[in-house]
């Protein structure tokens, strides 16, 4: 199978601060279609990844390629209009608007006619987000935002969608919900690169995974090799909590 | 005699209102202390005179004063052109020094150049118009009477309709339009704004707009119904900071809310301190709302 | 030639009262990361507190204690530091924007004290016939100015060895940890409120010093002394100098006063009589430009912070 990289990031180093690099040289791609999950210890420079490819972290060193076309120092803005959605692990959702404004913001980007046909896509994917349009975001519970984050993300209907530890926080019940929207992503035509410390479930929907540590790739493969391998399993996967185990905290 | 302080306060607080709005978005989406901002009213209102000197050349046409007003669609018009003209004054500004001193430099070297930006706008216009003051119309009004003996001039009326109305369309807009929707977007996660697609620089040009055109209507009436001079604006400095921090930054209500209570408190002191010393009224109103909410009454903590 | 000195001699006397405010706020902004927008509210009070103090008694207005000059700068700092507590306690808890807010208002106010409070202030005519003690001691107008430069010069270099001291003292060092970090310095059991409260006041005191050397010199005081326009030529004079430096603190005074007394001039023998309030717009405006110029251009000022790895030296 050859598929065409949908995202290809080489060499990246990036940071908070130029003088202090979190990222050491990060090489990763992901295909059309595919789901790739980054996993690895905390500090291991996963969010902070995704973050430099969104243009919140800046980039010192290396380039990022977006259908073959270079993002490194794209404004967010206009990353959102060629078509990569990105959902922050915080502050994902704008809490002082109404579910339907959010939706709104998402789809800025296209032509109004387009968006409200979107958006009306959106309501009929999530009927939960239409009985409650007119509610502002800060009542919904973590679950309910995490789709309105996601769902915000998909008006434009990007090729590429990151998520930044989606299921942190939710309830084991909410946590599977969410992974069953990623996988749909795909159905509709995306590709999706997520950060997950929930590593062992997110890897079951995955068709591949990296392992990340100290800022720089560790190991990667298909991830059900991923699984499979025994050091990973011990040092990542062993030692991590069960996804059942994760409590609802908000 | 309350109910005339009642009725002044409400009219000058309606243009304190009308200043108040773009100082509290600045405030909020900007993200500093605009001391340049009641400038605009300044400009606005002189803006203002120049158009006027144009569109009353071309305003035989339209006939002569309307109703009982003492200005005419000649006046209208200039009000329009005065927002735009203010309105460009500002995105100059923002282009030259905010935007550029936004990037690296801390919020309070913004607030600082907004100093020096306030001294060069007030004695500009000293050195185009003039240190004296000057007036639209010399026209004589007479007052209309409402009942408990209560006067108001047809102007300070249109004054205050004109604001009620441009309040409702101002929410209208923040409510419906994807402008206004990006705009409170950003006021609130200016990141998360950007990663939806929102360009968060033309939101900021935006907010500069409506700032500066609100600004140049408030300095227009101001013009209209009290008279022009270079320390307009500069006067109002507290009054608009007081009602902005009142209302919390950001806030449309909280503003206008804001800019009624500077307006009454300062009509109602002169029933107990002396007249001289009203203009300190809205620095007490800034010192109790902060003294017990340091960031402000719906600030949130930075 | 004697014309030119006594003329520089004149011009210096103003220029170091003038920085000694500026070392005041170099203390509070340039070291403690306070913006004070009230520079000249601070400056009146020393400078009414020495008129009252030193000044000959009158009829129907308070004061006139005829008290010797010494006495008199001690009691406008002990006065403008007194100020700045009662002050500094409402506001110094505020930071950033809203204490610039606060204390621009509390320069309107002390300008409106001062206009209207006729029993103490003597209302818009002021107070005049303050003593210059050079008058006393010395004959013609050069010697006596020279005289007071000495004084100037005396308790400035005072004021600048003090100043020194402070912010090289761990007190000082305190006060940019600070600035830099206020949690980190809290968490070190510091009270960042009560150090930032007492700069607030050290930095009034040479204020209200400054305000008293003025009067001394000048021999009357009135309300149109301390318009808005003087906070904001000390705060350029800073930002030209460069903050966080006490050398650049005086140097900017220095410059500032040169530039400001020059145009002056020259627009004085250019401009006609009849615009004379378009003349002193030109020199706002020039303050104006060279301030947001600065800011723009050289934000760190001639000199800046020696030390430069901190975050705020970005200003």
């Amino acid at each position: 199978m050859s598929k065409q990289p949908v995202l290809e990031a080489t060499g990246i180093v990036a940071g908070y601060s130029p003088d202090l690099p979190i990222l050491h040289g990060i090489n990763l791609h992901v295909d059309e279609g595919e789901i790739v999950t980054i996993i690895g210890p905390n500090g291991a420079g996963k969010s902070t990844f995704v973050k430099a490819i969104a243009g919140l972290v800046t980039v010192s060193a290396g380039n990022i390629l977006f259908n073959r076309s270079d993002i490194t120092h794209i404004n967010s803005h206009q990353l959102a209009k060629s078509g990569v959605g990105f959902v922050p692990q915080t502050g994902n959702v704008f809490t002082t608007l109404t579910i339907h404004e959010n939706l709104v913001l998402g789809g800025v980007t296209l032509p109004a006619k387009k968006a409200n046909q979107r958006i009306e896509e959106i309501y009929q994917m999530y009927p939960v987000l239409r009985e409650r349009q007119f509610e502002k975001a800060a009542v919904l519970s973590g679950g309910q935002r995490q789709i309105l984050a996601v769902a915000r993300a998909l008006l434009t209907a990007p090729k590429l969608m990151l998520l930044d530890e989606p299921t942190a926080g939710l309830s084991p019940m909410a946590a599977t919900e969410l992974f069953n929207v990623v996988r749909n992503l795909v159905a509709d035509g995306a590709s999706v690169l997520m950060v997950e410390q929930n590593a062992r479930a997110a890897l079951r929907i995955s068709d591949r995974g990296y392992v990340f540590a100290e800022g720089q790739n560790r190991a990667q493969g298909t991830a059900a090799g991923l699984l499979e391998d025994n050091d990973i399993k011990q040092i990542f996967l062993g030692v991590r909590k069960k996804p059942d185990d994760n409590s609802e905290n908000n | 005699m309350v109910l005339q302080h009642i009725a002044d306060g409400v009219l000058s607080g309606a243009v304190v209102a009308l200043g108040a709005i773009g100082l509290s978005f600045t405030m909020k989406i900007l993200r500093f202390a605009n001391f340049s901002h009641s400038e605009l009213l300044t400009w606005g209102a002189y803006f203002g005179l120049v158009f006027l000197g144009f569109t009353t050349a071309f305003g035989e046409f339209f006939g002569g004063n309307i109703g009982p007003f003492s200005f005419g669609w000649p006046l209208l018009a200039a009000l329009v052109l005065s927002a735009v003209a203010t309105s460009v004054l500002a995105l100059v500004l923002h282009a030259l020094v905010f935007e550029k001193l936004g990037r690296g430099a801390g919020h309070m070297t913004m607030v600082f150049a907004s100093f020096g930006i306030a001294l060069l706008l007030r004695h500009l216009v000293v050195l185009i118009w003039g240190p004296n003051p000057i007036y639209y119309s010399n026209e004589l009004q007479f007052a209309i009477l409402l009942p408990g003996n209560v006067r108001v001039l047809p102007d300070q009326v249109f004054l205050l309709g004109l604001t009620i109305v441009l309040v409702v369309c101002l929410h209208l807009f923040m409510k419906h339009s994807r402008t206004g929707i990006a705009m409170r977007g950003v006021s609130e996660n200016p990141d998360l704004a950007g990663l939806s697609g929102v360009n968060v620089n033309n939101v900021v040009r935006w907010v500069w707009v409506i700032g500066a055109s609100l600004a140049a209507v408030a300095g227009v009436l101001y013009g209209l119904t009290v008279q022009l001079r270079p320390e307009l604006g500069f006067g109002l400095i507290l009054p608009l900071f007081a009602a902005a921090i009142l209302g919390g930054a950001g806030s449309l209500y909280g503003a206008v809310i804001g800019g009624l209570v500077v307006g009454l408190s300062e009509n109602l002191s002169v029933m107990i301190i002396p007249t001289s010393y009203k203009p300190a009224v809205p620095f007490l109103l800034i010192l109790i709302i902060l003294y017990f909410r340091p960031d402000g009454l719906f600030g949130e903590r930075r | 030639m004697t014309g030119v000195i006594s003329y520089l001699v004149f011009f210096l006397i103003l220029a170091l009262i003038l920085s000694i405010a500026v070392l005041g706020l170099n203390l509070q902004w340039g070291f403690t990361g306070l913006f004070n927008a009230g520079v000249a509210g601070f400056i009146a009070v020393g400078a009414y507190v020495m008129a009252i103090l030193t000044g000959p008694a009158r009829d129907a207005v308070f004061g006139g204690f005829g008290l010797p000059f010494a006495v008199g700068l001690i009691g406008a700092m002990v006065a403008a530091g007194f100020a700045a507590l009662l002050v500094g306690l409402v506001t110094l808890r505020l930071k950033g924007e809203y204490l610039a807010v606060a204390t621009f208002g509390i320069a309107v106010t002390i300008q409106l004290v001062c206009l209207n409070w006729e029993y103490v202030t003597g209302g818009t005519l002021g107070l005049i016939s303050i003593p210059n003690p050079a008058r006393a001691l010395a004959d013609g107008p050069l010697a006596q100015n020279t005289l007071y430069l000495l004084i100037v010069v005396l308790v400035g270099s005072l004021a600048f060895w003090c100043f020194e001291r402070i912010v090289q003292s761990p007190w000082g060092r305190m006060l940019k940890a600070i600035r830099e970090d206020e949690e980190a310095a809290a968490s070190l059991g510091k009270n960042p409120t009560r150090i930032r409260l007492e700069s607030f006041v050290i930095g009034c005191m040479a204020m209200g010093l400054s305000g008293a050397l003025y009067v001394g010199f000048i021999g009357y005081v009135s309300p149109s002394d301390f318009l808005p326009i003087v906070t904001f030529q000390i705060w350029t004079m800073l930002i030209v100098g460069g903050s966080a430096n006490n050398r650049g603190a005086v140097l900017g005074a220095i410059i500032v006063w040169a530039v400001w007394t020059t145009s002056g001039f020259v627009i004085s023998k250019l401009v006609p009589t009849e615009i004379q309030a378009q003349g002193g717009a030109m020199q706002a405006i020039l303050i104006g430009l060279i301030l947001v110029l600065m800011l723009l251009g050289r934000p760190r000022g001639l000199i800046g912070e020696r030390i430069s790895v901190s975050r705020h030296a970005r200003f």
